[in-house]
């Protein structure tokens, strides 16, 4: 416990220290905030659910149902509908688990929790990295549970490209959590996820060719199409699953990177203390 | 990641003993000013009270304090650093409990600890025995694997205080540290609070609107439309009011009035709610004398009562208003969201 201080004594709780001490502060900050949200969420398994009902109902129903209407298989690269689909279905997942747990702040403020974190002597920087890469790993963990449905359409991917795909879909749920704790930081009720349901997941879903093949889009989609992140996510997990690309790997990589720095960065500002 | 690698700078402390030291604070939103100049300096292991109703500039002054407000004018230093320049080196130094619960009820007691050991990062070889002794001082280690929704209002607030221990800060903040609490809890909340002073010579900056618990400051400041109005003991503050207060209700006010100011050197009588109240210096014996009189004058006294000074009093006299008739209801709204909390 404190030792009794006398006013001769005031020494600061912090002497000087390193640099190296203060990054090693940082990455626990970081673990601390991760680790609190993937505990949370896995007393919440109902969660996990959402990463069963939605390639039940995007692969099993619809998908099922459209391959019959969608018989051009030149747009679809030469491959079933279903497939096709299936890198979109696992984007559909991350993004919606992405932005759920973005949304949680919205609980940890109404709930008084983020001022513990905001008082605490650290970095808006590690908060904000550490709440990311709990979203991040909470989305991918409900991808990977979507991925196992890849037998049911025929698809046996090789260990190679699973592994390819776990990766990319941890990078693509940093990204969408980045985004996701952007609008989070703006929004002040709970009313909200219907809301960015409606106008944010739903609009970057169907504007990403992940369900449809861009190329059939009417031009005024297009600029939407091109500026939207999930385009270049759902096109890079679709070349590693079936080969099948609309731009070079590279490029969506690129995109994405550029995307979630430049969306890390907007949070910083937003974090500032109230 | 910047603030906290930074050498720590030599501290700026002018007056040495003064765990926070606030001089001309002035804090605006806007046109409103909701702290208007305000300087006081709190000594090392001091219980030291701010006391007002809310919208005072309570809230404001402790936001600052903790640097999560930057003021827009003043002289503020705690623990001997500057909150503009160094707020990562007062927070390390601070404890806050907050107004409104910030525990994460989700998670155990225990887990709300560990997490803010990663926070404030203690070194991790002392955590689970820090870990251990404020749970124990807090008596909570019983219930430190329960999750912390299924607590009671008293013992989140002392996981709170528990809390804010941990990092073994040489100043405690307490922001209405017992609203919503039942008596009882709250005799406890003081007995802890008092421990820690004793045993560790903690400073404890408090913020409170229940009168009787500001008489256990050892200083209180009286603050009001963001200005500090009285600053003293408690003891001292009460003598501001000075006599004994008696208060009446009489078959006719005004007369009665009238004649304890024409007899008993009474300056200045005051009728509220159909209640007349005046000072007196030694009622217990004026009163008695002044019932048989008033007898004689054809006025009934239908209720009597005698009142030593209270800090309630002080507030009344100060501020011409008492803190009670605006804080009720803001109470009852606030212990409703808490219940809420606990969902």
């Amino acid at each position: 416990m404190a030792t009794p201080t006398v006013p001769t004594t005031l020494t600061p709780a912090f002497p000087a220290e390193s640099e190296k001490a203060g990054f090693a502060r940082d990455v626990e900050v970081v673990y601390g905030i991760w680790l609190r949200d993937v505990k949370k969420f896995w007393r919440e398994r109902s969660r996990l659910l959402g990463g069963i009902a939605r390639p039940i109902l995007w692969l099993l129903i619809l998908g099922s149902s459209l391959r019959g209407v969608v018989s051009n298989t030149a747009l679809t690269g030469g491959k079933d509908y279903t497939q096709y689909i299936f890198p979109g279905v696992i984007a559909l997942t991350l993004i919606f688990a992405a932005m759920q747990s973005a949304m949680s702040i919205i609980w940890d403020r109404e709930f008084g929790f983020l001022k513990e974190v905001l008082a605490a002597p650290v970095s808006r920087l590690s908060i904000i990295i550490g709440k990311i890469l709990g979203g991040a790993t909470q989305a991918t963990l409900q991808g990977i549970i979507t991925l196992c449905f890849a037998p049911l359409i025929g698809l046996w991917p090789s260990p190679l490209v699973i592994v390819a795909l776990i990766l990319a879909m941890f990078c693509v749920s940093f990204a969408l959590t980045a985004l996701g704790v952007v609008i989070a930081s703006r929004m002040r009720s709970f009313e909200g996820f219907g809301t960015i349901s409606n106008f944010v997941v739903m609009p970057m879903y169907f504007l990403s060719g992940a369900i449809y093949p861009t190329s059939t889009a009417p031009d005024w989609m297009k600029p939407l199409i091109a500026i939207n992140p999930l385009t270049y996510s759902v096109d890079a997990m679709r070349q590693i699953t079936i080969g099948v690309a609309n731009f070079p790997f590279v490029f969506d990589a690129a995109f994405l990177v550029v995307f979630t720095v430049v969306v890390t960065a907007v949070c910083i500002p937003l974090f500032k203390r109230e | 990641m910047i603030e906290t690698s930074v050498r720590a700078p030599e501290q700026e402390t002018t007056a040495p003993g003064d765990i926070i030291h606030v001089g001309h604070l002035v804090k605006r939103f806007g046109d409103f000013t909701a702290v208007n100049d305000i300087s006081f300096d709190v000594h090392e292991g001091e219980i030291f009270g701010f006391l007002g109703p809310n919208g005072a500039g309570k809230s404001t002054t402790i936001k600052v304090l903790c640097t999560l407000l930057q003021p827009t004018s003043g002289d503020i230093r705690v623990a001997g650093y500057d909150v503009v320049r160094h707020p990562d080196l007062i927070r390390s130094n601070i404890g806050i409990v907050f107004q409104d619960t910030s525990l994460d009820s989700t998670l155990t007691g225990q887990e709300n600890l560990d997490f803010h050991c990663m926070m404030y990062h203690i070194p991790r070889e002392e955590r689970a025995q820090r870990i251990k002794d404020v749970l124990a001082l807090m008596d909570l280690t019983d219930f430190k694997d329960r999750y912390v929704k299924t607590y009671s209002g008293g013992m989140r607030r002392r996981l709170e205080i528990a809390r804010g221990l941990l990092h073994e800060p040489r100043l405690i903040i307490l922001d209405e540290p017992t609203v919503g609490l039942d008596p009882q809890t709250r005799n406890y909340i003081w007995e802890y609070v008092r421990q820690l002073r004793d045993r560790h010579h903690t400073a404890i900056f408090m913020t409170t609107h229940y009168m009787d618990e500001a008489e256990n400051c050892d200083r209180i400041a009286v603050i009001d439309h963001g200005q500090i109005v009285a600053l003293d003991t408690p003891v001292e503050l009460k003598k501001l009011v000075g006599a004994d207060q008696v208060e009446l209700t009489t078959s006719d006010n005004a007369k009665t009035a009238k004649y304890v100011e024409d007899h008993y050197q009474v300056k200045k009588t005051n009728v509220r709610e159909g209640k007349l109240t005046f000072e007196v210096e030694q009622a217990d014996h004026v009163v008695p004398h002044l019932m048989a009189e008033l007898a004689q004058n054809g006025v009934s006294v239908e209720t009597l009562q005698v009142r030593r000074p209270t800090l309630e009093d002080v507030f009344l006299k100060l501020t011409g208003r008492t803190i009670r008739e605006e804080e009720g209801q803001k109470d009852q709204s606030r212990l409703t969201a808490r219940r809420l909390g606990r969902l």
